[in-house]
C-alpha cells in the first residue's frame, strides 16, 4: 500500500494538519485520544471531507481540493472496523458478513465466505442474530464483514478498545490474519504501545493533529520507555507449562522461567514482563528471593528520557531492562558485558493464551 | 349493543377510509422530510422544520381556510385542477388532504425520532462496505426506522380520525360523502334529541383511538429499548 496524505481540516480552535507518505502493509497510527487519529482515517475512508489537501492511494487520487476530486466512501474500497462493532442489528450474522461482499464487483471478489468463516472461527454463528453474541464474537464478525468486502485497504480504528483486557489479546491473531491470510494491507489505530508492536511494523505518531514522528513500533516502545509508567513491555512467548513446587515452569527461547501458580490454567501463551521488573547484577548473587535469574550479555544500550535501556541476550531470547545511568556506571555495563538478570515469578502477566477461545 | 344508524356506519367507515388514505399518502413524504432533516445538511433546513411543524400549532380551521384558498375553484391549484375536470372541494379527496396536512407533523416527528436513534457509525459502516446513499437508506436506515414508521403512522391515523376543523371547511359535512365521525357527532350535538346517538358515536371514537394508541405505545417502547 502506497499512501500519500496531505490534508488540513479545522474544527473550531483545533486544526488537523497532516502530511506523510508511506509504503507499508501494516501501518500503525499512534496517539492519545483527541489527537485527531480518527478524523484522519475518517478522511481517508471518505466519511469526512478535508478542507484542503490531497489523498493518493496506490497511485489513485481519492481526494484533491485542487482538482476537485472527492470519491464517495463506496467508491474507495476502503473498509473499516470501528471501536464499537457496528453490526447491523436487523440482519443475521451471515447477512452482516455478506453485506459488503454483495456490493463488491464480482471481478474483485477474491476472498470467499467459506475461507473467511473457517479462518475467523465463525462456523457456529452464521444463523444467529447479532444482538446476543459476546463482545469478542461481535468484533470478529465485524472484522469478517470488512474482509469479505474485499477491500484494497482495511482501517482498524481502535478495534480492541471496547473489549476487556483478556479478550483483547485473543482477538489480535484474527486481526493480524487480515494481512497474513488475506493479503489485505491495513492501518491500525491505537493508543496502546503493546498493540502497536503486535499489529504493525511502522508507526506514525500523531499529536495535536500533526504527525510528529515516523518510526518502527519497536523504536516507539523504546522511545516511550522513559516516560511510561509501565516501562518497556517485554513480550514473551512461553510454552510447555509444567507445575513445580507450587509454581509454574515455562519454556522460553532464553531458558526456563518460573511463574506464579495463578498461571497454571495456561499451557502456552503470550506474557508481558516490564523492563522495570528486571534487576541486573554484575556478579552472580549467591541467594536471592526472585525466582528467575538469567545470565545474559548486553547487546545494546539506548537512552530514553532519564532512563537507560539495556538490551540483553539470554540464550535465544532478548529482554530489555531499564536502569538509571548512574547504575550503568557503577556496574560498568557496556555492550558485550555479562550480567545476571533477576525477575520475580509474580512479575509476569498473561496477555493471551493459545488454548483459550473467545 | 350501541344504537347506530346507517349514516353512523357510513361515518365510521368514511373516517377509517380517510385516516388510512391520509396516512398512506403521507408516508413517502414523511420519510423524505424526516430523512432530509435528520441526515442531510442544507441551507434553509430550519425553514423546512418550521413548515413541517406549522400545522401542529396552527388552529386546524386556519389550515382548512388556506386549503380552501389553494384548492377552491378560484384557487391557484384548484383552478388548474378544475380545468382538468378534477374537483377537490367538498369531496372525500378534500377530507383526505385536510387530514394529511394536519397529521403530517406528528408523522415526521416520530419517524425523525426513530432515525435520530440510529447509530451514525452504522451508516458509516454501510458506506465503507460499498453501499451508496440510496442503498444505505433502503437497507439500513429504513429497516431500523420501522418502529418509528409504525409509531408515526399510528399516531397520524389516530389524529386523522379526530380531524374536524380543517375538514369541515374544505370537505363540508355531507352525510355519506364527507361526514366523518367528528362531523356526525357535531351534527348530533346540535340537535337536542340526539344525545344518545352522539354518545354512542363518541364511544366508537374512543374505542378506535384507544386501540391505535395501544399500538403506538408498544412501538415507542420498542424504540426506546433499542436505544
Amino acid at each position: 500500500m502506497r499512501l500519500t496524505m496531505q490534508v488540513e481540516k479545522r474544527f473550531g480552535p483545533f486544526t488537523l494538519k497532516a502530511g506523510f507518505a508511506v509504503n507499508e502493509e501494516r501501518l500503525g497510527i499512534f496517539g492519545i485520544s483527541g489527537s485527531g487519529k480518527s478524523t484522519l482515517v475518517g478522511m481517508l475512508a471518505g466519511l469526512q471531507e478535508p478542507d484542503r489537501g490531497e489523498i493518493i492511494l496506490d497511485g489513485e487520487c481519492l481526494f484533491s481540493s485542487v482538482q476537485k476530486i472527492n470519491l464517495r466512501p463506496e467508491q474507495r474500497r476502503i473498509a473499516m472496523v470501528f471501536q464499537q462493532h457496528t453490526l447491523f442489528p436487523h440482519l443475521s450474522v451471515k447477512n452482516n458478513l455478506l453485506y459488503g461482499f454483495n456490493r463488491c464487483p464480482p471481478k474483485q471478489r477474491t476472498i470467499r465466505m467459506e475461507t473467511l468463516v473457517a479462518t475467523l472461527g465463525l462456523e457456529g454463528l452464521l444463523h444467529r442474530g447479532v444482538t446476543n453474541l459476546s463482545g469478542g464474537e461481535k468484533q470478529r464478525v465485524a472484522l469478517g464483514r470488512a474482509i469479505l468486502a474485499n477491500p484494497r485497504l482495511l482501517l482498524m480504528d481502535e478495534p480492541l478498545s471496547a473489549l476487556d483486557d483478556s479478550l483483547r489479546f485473543q482477538i489480535i491473531p484474527y486481526l493480524r490474519s487480515v494481512s497474513e491470510h488475506f493479503g489485505i494491507p491495513y492501518i491500525f489505530i491505537s493508543h496502546s504501545v503493546v498493540e502497536m508492536r503486535l499489529m504493525t511494523d511502522r508507526v506514525l505518531v500523531f499529536e495535536k493533529g500533526k504527525v510528529m514522528e515516523q518510526s518502527t513500533s519497536e523504536q516507539l516502545a523504546r522511545h516511550r520507555m522513559g516516560c511510561s509508567q509501565a516501562g518497556y513491555i517485554n513480550l514473551l512467548q512461553l510454552h510447555h507449562m509444567t507445575r513445580r513446587n507450587g509454581m509454574c515452569s515455562y519454556r522460553w527461547a532464553g531458558g526456563e522461567l518460573l511463574l506464579s501458580a495463578s498461571n497454571s490454567g495456561t499451557e502456552s501463551g503470550l506474557f508481558e514482563l516490564s523492563s522495570k521488573d528486571i534487576i541486573l547484577f554484575k556478579k552472580h548473587p549467591e541467594a536471592i528471593s526472585a525466582r528467575n535469574l538469567l545470565e545474559c550479555s548486553v547487546i545494546g544500550l539506548f537512552e530514553s528520557g532519564s532512563k537507560l535501556g539495556v538490551e540483553l541476550q539470554c540464550g535465544g531470547g532478548v529482554l530489555v531492562a531499564e536502569i538509571v545511568p548512574e547504575a550503568a556506571t557503577e556496574l560498568g555495563i557496556g555492550v558485550g558485558s555479562v550480567v545476571h538478570a533477576a525477575c520475580k515469578a509474580s512479575a509476569f502477566r498473561r496477555l493471551a493464551s493459545a488454548d483459550q477461545k473467545t | 349493543m350501541l344504537p347506530l344508524s346507517p349514516t353512523d356506519y357510513d361515518a365510521i367507515l368514511l373516517s377509517l377510509q380517510v385516516a388510512a388514505a391520509a396516512t398512506l399518502l403521507s408516508l413517502p413524504l414523511g420519510i423524505a422530510a424526516a430523512y432530509l432533516i435528520t441526515f442531510v445538511k442544507f441551507r434553509g433546513k430550519v425553514m423546512l422544520e418550521v413548515l413541517v411543524n406549522l400545522p401542529l400549532t396552527l388552529p386546524p380551521v386556519v389550515v382548512g381556510y388556506f386549503l380552501l384558498l389553494l384548492l377552491g375553484k378560484q384557487g391557484w391549484l384548484g383552478s388548474l385542477l378544475n380545468d382538468a375536470g378534477i374537483r377537490i372541494i367538498f369531496t372525500l379527496k378534500a377530507a383526505v388532504i385536510a387530514s394529511a396536512v394536519v397529521g403530517f407533523p406528528l408523522l415526521v416527528r416520530s419517524i425523525r425520532v426513530g432515525m435520530e436513534g440510529i447509530d451514525p457509525q452504522l451508516i458509516n459502516a454501510s458506506r465503507t462496505l460499498g453501499a451508496g446513499r440510496q442503498d444505505t437508506l433502503l437497507t439500513v436506515i429504513l429497516p431500523l426506522s420501522v418502529p418509528g414508521l409504525v409509531a408515526g403512522s399510528s399516531l397520524m391515523f389516530a389524529r386523522s380520525l379526530g380531524e374536524f376543523g380543517a375538514t369541515v371547511i374544505v370537505a363540508g359535512n355531507i352525510p355519506g360523502v364527507t361526514q366523518t365521525i367528528p362531523l356526525a357527532i357535531y351534527e348530533y350535538a346540535a340537535s337536542p334529541t340526539s344525545e344518545k346517538m352522539a354518545l354512542s358515536l363518541c364511544l366508537v371514537s374512543v374505542l378506535i383511538s384507544a386501540g391505535v394508541l395501544f399500538l403506538h405505545e408498544s412501538m415507542a417502547k420498542k424504540m426506546a429499548r433499542r436505544r
